[in-house]
């Protein structure tokens, strides 16, 4: 990719990460929270995966079909195993930010910050 | 990929939490996409089933418990600035950034080269990603292995599931369920098969192509999540007992963590594969395959228990 269409990939992970970080300071619905910081987490996973990305490559996985250049390029699967684990990680995280998000609705039967906080100091 | 900002912004401004989980689901669809484009596709493997799959169900599952409506939010202007700040510092940023696809990147050039060209001679798997997963980097994944475990027994904890005794009336009052509607019963009993199929099949097939554990673990699940939402969840525990589940949890780390052990009694170094058999590269073959193994269980098994923990919440 030449000049700075090259860096268009990184423009939109920012926009992603700072629409997710907006969502995450600026709404006080604990669910609206979780999916705000959902999306800024797949905008570092895209970020990594586009460090991952070169150009006339191809997946990594071995082939012995050699392109029209005489020689394969693979993309780099260190990002890949490292993003492919964390996404993992990632629902196994938010499953428990939503359990306890339950227990706190249980206990307190909202799930909006400052209700919450009103509650709190207000016993 | 502006489409992908699009759908960001509407969730932002969208007021229904269903309507808001359901973009998200769609969003991580359009990010598998993505990683397609960018030549992940193991990722993007992992992106769909899990973006698209479970975390929707498992954000419906807590909307079901909690209210479907967010409050309006007051205006605040403060969010905004700072945001505002920190995506123009960013931009700033990404000027120093290798160019995408550039092949003198630094992240191309340490210990990426070294992985491609010998990944397939040392360990005999053709999927590079595979191969450095479960081998060149097989401590980091036994770490993750571990938080997945750790995540489960986290929300077992919180919110814990019914006994398996208890388990077992069907069709008990107030138990969510569609087993009324006909359609969706025929089509999900078509469609289990073929999931599992798939989901053995990503298994068994991720040393050569696309797949492995992870991806395998929540395909699994998600053919098991599927069942529990159409036929109702005591319908889907007589399958697989709460006990089994936290077997099944532990089993997979374990299988995995002996794998690392067993190769200590071949006196070699933890989670060093190459001794198992004569040769070094088959050795390594059987040694991935365990430990993948070991990864679907427990990701399979994981899934499985936080989503019955949430589905059954509502009617304790």
């Amino acid at each position: 990719m030449i000049g700075a269409l090259g860096l268009y990939n990184y423009w939109i992970v920012v926009a992603l990460m700072m629409t997710g970080l907006y969502v995450v300071i600026s709404r006080s619905n604990l669910i609206k929270k979780i999916i705000g910081l959902n999306i800024f987490q797949s905008s570092v996973f895209l970020f990594f995966i586009s460090l991952g990305k070169v150009d006339h490559g191809t997946a990594p996985i071995a082939s012995h079909t050699a392109n029209v250049h005489g020689e394969i390029l693979y993309a780099n699967p260190l990002p890949h195993v490292l993003i492919l684990t964390a996404i993992v990680v990632g629902v196994s995280t938010t499953a428990v930010a939503l359990a306890l998000i339950v227990r706190v609705y249980e206990a307190y039967g909202t799930v909006e910050d400052d209700e919450l906080h009103k509650a709190e100091h207000s016993p | 990929m502006a489409f992908l900002l699009v759908i960001a912004f509407t969730i932002v401004v969208q007021r229904s939490l269903i309507s808001a989980t359901m973009l998200a689901g769609f969003f991580s669809l359009l990010m598998a996409v993505t990683f397609v484009l960018l030549d992940a596709v193991d990722v993007a493997f992992a992106e769909a089933a899990v973006g698209a799959g479970i975390t929707t169900m498992l954000l419906l599952g807590t909307i079901g418990l909690t209210g479907p409506q967010e409050k309006v939010p007051r205006r605040q202007w403060m969010p905004l600035f700072v945001t505002a700040g920190s995506a123009a510092m960013l931009i700033y940023g990404t000027f120093d950034l290798p160019l995408l696809g550039s092949p003198h990147s630094p992240a191309y050039t340490h210990v990426a080269p070294y992985y491609i060209e010998h990944a397939e001679i040392e360990t005999g798997v053709p999927n590079m990603v595979t191969a450095v997963l479960a081998s060149y980097r097989g401590y980091d994944t036994l770490g993750e292995l571990f938080v997945i475990l750790t995540a489960g027994l986290g929300v077992l904890m919180m919110l814990g599931l019914r006994g398996a005794g208890t388990g077992s009336h069907a069709g008990g009052g107030g138990e969510i369920s569609m087993t009324q509607h006909s359609i969706l019963r025929v089509i999900t009993k078509l469609l289990i098969p073929f999931i599992l199929l798939f989901a053995l099949y990503v298994q068994f097939h991720g040393e050569s192509g696309p797949g492995g554990g992870f991806q395998a673990g929540t395909l699994f699940a998600a053919a098991f999540i599927l069942y529990a939402l159409v036929y109702g969840t005591s319908y889907a525990r007589r399958v697989i007992p709460a006990r089994g589940l936290y077997m099944l949890m532990a089993l997979g780390v374990l299988l995995y963590a002996g794998t690392g052990l067993a190769s200590f009694l071949f006196g070699a170094n933890f989670l060093d594969y190459g001794v198992f058999a004569n040769d070094f590269a088959s050795g390594q073959l059987l040694g991935i395959f365990l430990v993948e193994l070991g990864v679907g269980i427990t990701v399979a098994a994981t899934m499985i228990t936080v989503f019955l923990a949430l589905a059954e919440r509502r009617h304790q």
